[in-house]
């Protein structure tokens, strides 16, 4: 378990999801898929988003809230397994459009579904440490599966960002936090290739449960916590049954989960899942409330947080749009136009 | 300063010229044009909007100059986006009237249709703003079709009130045999074609051609050898505003076309409704009807009115686009000014055939460059 | 391939980074090609559209349909930029929009990804 040296906390938080869904159903028309879908829908990003751009207007949500500048950035940290580019950083573009000073440090944080997480325990490190005084991890995706497979159902697009600073400043104060990590390869994407594979079961029991459930008993156990501590909690959600089943291994009710449970209406958001859903708990939440976040990496990691809520929450909460005012901007599209813009339409 | 005369006129059709080069076309319109005049020509002003990004030949000057056996006489480019033809004009007006030279060619040239369609568009919107327009999407058509739907917001009309340029430059058009489309065309048919940027219809919008048009401007000793009724450059002017449409102080105001038209009048000490016969950049309906309107012959918010009014046909107050304009003789660009001054030289001359303005004394002939950012006028009259 | 000029632009094109005119106080925007010593100030990308239309035929390189607008920012300046977010007949003359930073072309595998702004209408009246 890792705690802060500084009283430290989330100054600022900030959701995108882009406004285009396509349905579960619809995939599966093309897919003869049967019935059952593992989300009823999922966000597409539009043809002039990406990672970069999602990350942009996380980010200046979350300027918003946090009410500092841009300036006193000490660091912009993208976590993403779709950056935009294979070599210069999306954080160059996001430091930039933010308008950031240039005594900035910027870099790109790749950790499958975790990724986002991984730049947030580096912001505590920094801002905990004294060595920062602000630093702002993001997590984004414009997640692809191949045509047909599995994924294709899931892999969605959103981002989500994080400012983390002074605990007095705080919306949420930062208890402790513990990451656990092994060789395992449930999924993973070779340096070439467009589309990642899955080992189908595989991801479940030794991956995404065993990880998940590594991480939320450590930090529970090293924080003398029961689940029942918890106002809310947050999980990597691939779909919409995996996050319900961990919490229930794990003691904790669907009401709380509940508040940050979004596959079921825009999919998997990748390394923005678990932060997304921090961000909408974070709308619901009032001062003392105990959230708990469990993230969770494919290769495989995750990665847990236990924060508490002040009142300073509810004074910013509407200085930026709320989670749900993404997640309702709902445009359906076709497969058609799903496959144009997403690039799937590849002669050979 | 000396006066000026236009002596010599030559063109090509506008259209798809698949088998010849833009230097082909120079050549024609110029051996045409230089036909009656016996004397050398001193100096060559060659009007070409995209020969650089299209033809892959920039200095064409010099290009055309030794193609056409002129080697050793100045020779240049002059470029100023759609009004590159009537600055090339001015330019050899002053060359003439400051008298530096006696006799000087300008020929006016496009070629586009050795390129697709993208990479005209992309060369086509060079003439707007490059960084906050162009970088942005925004195409010269899409920029005109800005103005025209804040236009038809301003002044209450509908999409169809621009219908009545595009039908009466068809049906002059029809009897004109340089012409690209010789058909006439009815405003249902404009109001029914699809709209190619919203709210332009695609029967209200020129298509970018090759073609090449030259005159011989010179001096009035020369005009008077040649014999006949002479055209002489009573009034020429260019005036350069913004490219930018957000910087200027009235988006349906074409600030270059009123000073370089005000300009042209006072040199010729004319008013707009002396004026016998007129040529404009009428890509669009929008076009003619801001320059209309910029230029003293409509009142702002009128010009789509007058048009439909029946102004502008052959025998109304305002003859526009007698032998089609861009819009049906059509569109060669940087050529444009200069096929406006082989037209009007030919109607101010009894010479236009089945297209005559009865009884034409004074023509006015304004081009325009990108949106308006230039714009190039001259005022030609008949002198017996 | 120009890599330069992109780079110049990103402050006025990734966040709108206008100017203020060292004498009379007036915000600029675009800036001034004059204007590098300038102060520059951040604008609120709020504005009002005055005119749309759509691109039929796009130039080289970017996507054919896409909506072009004139847009009255509300510090003043009057720009033209790309809608995005919405569809050709949801646009009036009058609607408030936003500014958003997104992908303006991208120039191919070999090339850059061009950022920059368009406006959307406001989220809050989605």
């Amino acid at each position: 378990m890792a705690k802060p040296v500084l009283p430290t906390g989330i100054v600022g938080y900030g959701a995108y999801v882009p406004r285009f869904r396509i349905t579960g159903a619809e995939i599966s028309r093309m897919w003869d898929g049967g019935p059952g879908t593992p989300v009823a829908e999922k966000s597409v990003p539009g043809p002039d988003e990406d990672t970069i751009t999602m990350s942009i207007e996380a980010g200046r949500n979350a300027l918003r809230r946090a009410e500092v500048a841009a300036t006193e950035l000490g660091a912009v940290w993208i976590g993403s397994e779709s950056h935009p580019y294979a070599v210069k950083p999306s954080g160059t573009v996001v430091a930039e459009a933010l308008g950031c000073g240039v005594q900035i440090s910027a870099a790109d944080w790749e950790f499958a579904c975790k990724a986002g997480t991984e730049a947030l325990t580096a912001a505590m490190g920094m801002v905990g440490s004294g060595m920062l005084p602000y630093a702002m991890a993001v997590g984004a995706d414009t997640a692809q599966g191949r045509p047909g497979d599995a994924l294709e159902y899931t892999a969605a697009a959103g981002a989500a960002a994080l400012i983390v600073g002074p605990a007095e400043r705080a919306v949420a104060t930062i208890e402790a936090t513990l990451s656990v990590v092994t060789d395992t390869p449930d999924f993973f994407r070779r340096a070439e290739q467009v589309y990642p594979v899955h080992g189908n079961r595989f991801t479940g029991t030794p991956a995404y449960f065993g990880h998940i459930s590594n991480a939320a008993r450590g930090l529970l156990d090293q924080l003398g916590a029961e689940p029942g501590d918890f106002s809310y909690v947050v999980f990597h959600q691939p779909n919409t049954k995996f996050p319900q089943t961990v919490g229930k291994q794990l003691g904790f009710r669907p009401e709380q989960i509940a508040p940050g449970l979004l596959a079921p209406r825009i999919g998997n958001t990748y390394s923005a899942a678990s932060l997304l859903g921090l961000c909408a708990t974070f709308d619901v939440a009032r001062a003392g409330d105990r959230i708990m976040v469990v993230s969770y990496g494919s290769g495989a990691g995750a990665d847990a947080y236990a924060l508490t809520v002040t009142d300073r929450l509810a004074a910013v909460r509407e200085l930026a749009p709320v989670t749900s005012t993404y997640i309702e901007r709902r445009t359906e599209i076709d497969y058609a136009t799903y496959a144009k813009w997403r690039g799937k339409l590849v002669m050979g | 300063m000396r006066k000026t005369y236009i002596v010599g006129t030559g063109q090509t059709p506008v259209g798809e010229h698949w088998d010849a080069s833009l230097l082909t076309l120079a050549i024609r319109a110029l051996n045409s044009a230089r036909g009656a005049v016996a004397r050398p020509v001193e100096a060559l002003y060659v009007a070409n909007a995209l020969g650089g990004e299209v033809a892959g030949q920039s200095a064409l000057g010099a290009a055309l100059a030794s193609a056409a056996g002129l080697e050793g006489i100045e020779a240049l480019r002059v470029e100023a986006g759609g009004a590159s033809g009537g600055a090339a004009l001015r330019q050899a007006h002053l060359a003439v009237a400051s008298g530096a030279y006696d006799i000087v060619a300008v020929v006016g040239v496009e070629k586009v249709t050795d390129l697709l369609e993208g990479p005209v568009e992309a060369a086509l919107a060079l003439a707007l703003d490059a960084d906050y327009e162009a970088a942005h999407g925004l195409t010269l058509t899409a920029g005109w079709a800005l103005l025209q739907q804040r236009y038809m917001h301003v002044y209450g009309y509908a999409d169809s009130a621009f219908a009545p340029f595009p039908v009466n430059a068809h049906r002059n058009a029809a009897t004109n045999k340089g012409a690209q489309y010789r058909f006439a065309i009815s405003p249902e048919q404009v109001l029914r074609s699809a709209k190619i940027a919203p709210p332009i219809a695609l029967l209200d919008s020129a298509t970018p051609g090759d073609g090449a048009a030259a005159v011989i401007v010179a001096t009035e000793e020369v005009a008077r050898e040649l014999g006949g009724a002479r055209v002489r450059i009573a009034g020429s002017s260019l005036a350069a505003g913004s490219p930018a449409l957000g910087t200027r102080s009235d988006l349906l105001w074409l600030d270059a076309a009123d000073r370089s038209a005000r300009r042209a009048f006072e040199q010729a000490r004319v008013e707009p409704k002396a004026v016998d016969v007129l040529e404009l950049s009428d890509q669009h309906g929008i076009v003619a009807s801001l320059s209309l309107e910029a230029s003293g012959f409509a009142e702002r918010g009128t010009a789509p009115r007058l048009a439909a009014d029946g102004l502008i046909a052959r025998d109304g107050a305002l003859p526009l686009a007698t032998m089609g304009g861009c819009k049906a003789r059509g569109d060669a660009v940087g050529a444009l000014g200069v096929y406006q001054a082989v037209e009007l030289s030919a109607q101010l001359q009894g010479a236009a055939g089945p297209n005559q303005v009865a009884d034409a004394q004074i023509a006015f002939a304004q081009c325009l460059g990108g949106l308006g950012a230039t714009a190039a006028t001259h005022v030609l009259i008949r002198e017996d | 391939m120009q890599l330069a000029k992109h780079w110049r632009l990103k402050g006025p094109r990734y966040r709108l980074a206008a100017v203020r005119h060292p004498e009379t106080g007036a915000i600029c925007f675009p800036p001034p090609a004059d204007s590098a010593e300038w102060d520059e100030v951040a604008l609120s990308g709020q504005g009002v559209v005055e005119s749309f239309a759509a691109v039929g035929k796009a130039a080289d390189g970017f996507v054919d349909g896409s909506i072009m607008a004139l847009i009255r920012l509300a510090e003043g300046p009057v720009i033209t930029a790309q809608l995005t977010d919405l569809e050709y007949a949801d646009v009036t003359i009058g609607l408030q929009v936003e500014m958003v930073t997104r992908k303006l072309r991208d120039l191919g595998p070999d090339g850059l990804i061009v950022y920059g702004y368009k406006f959307r209408p406001l989220l809050s009246q989605v």
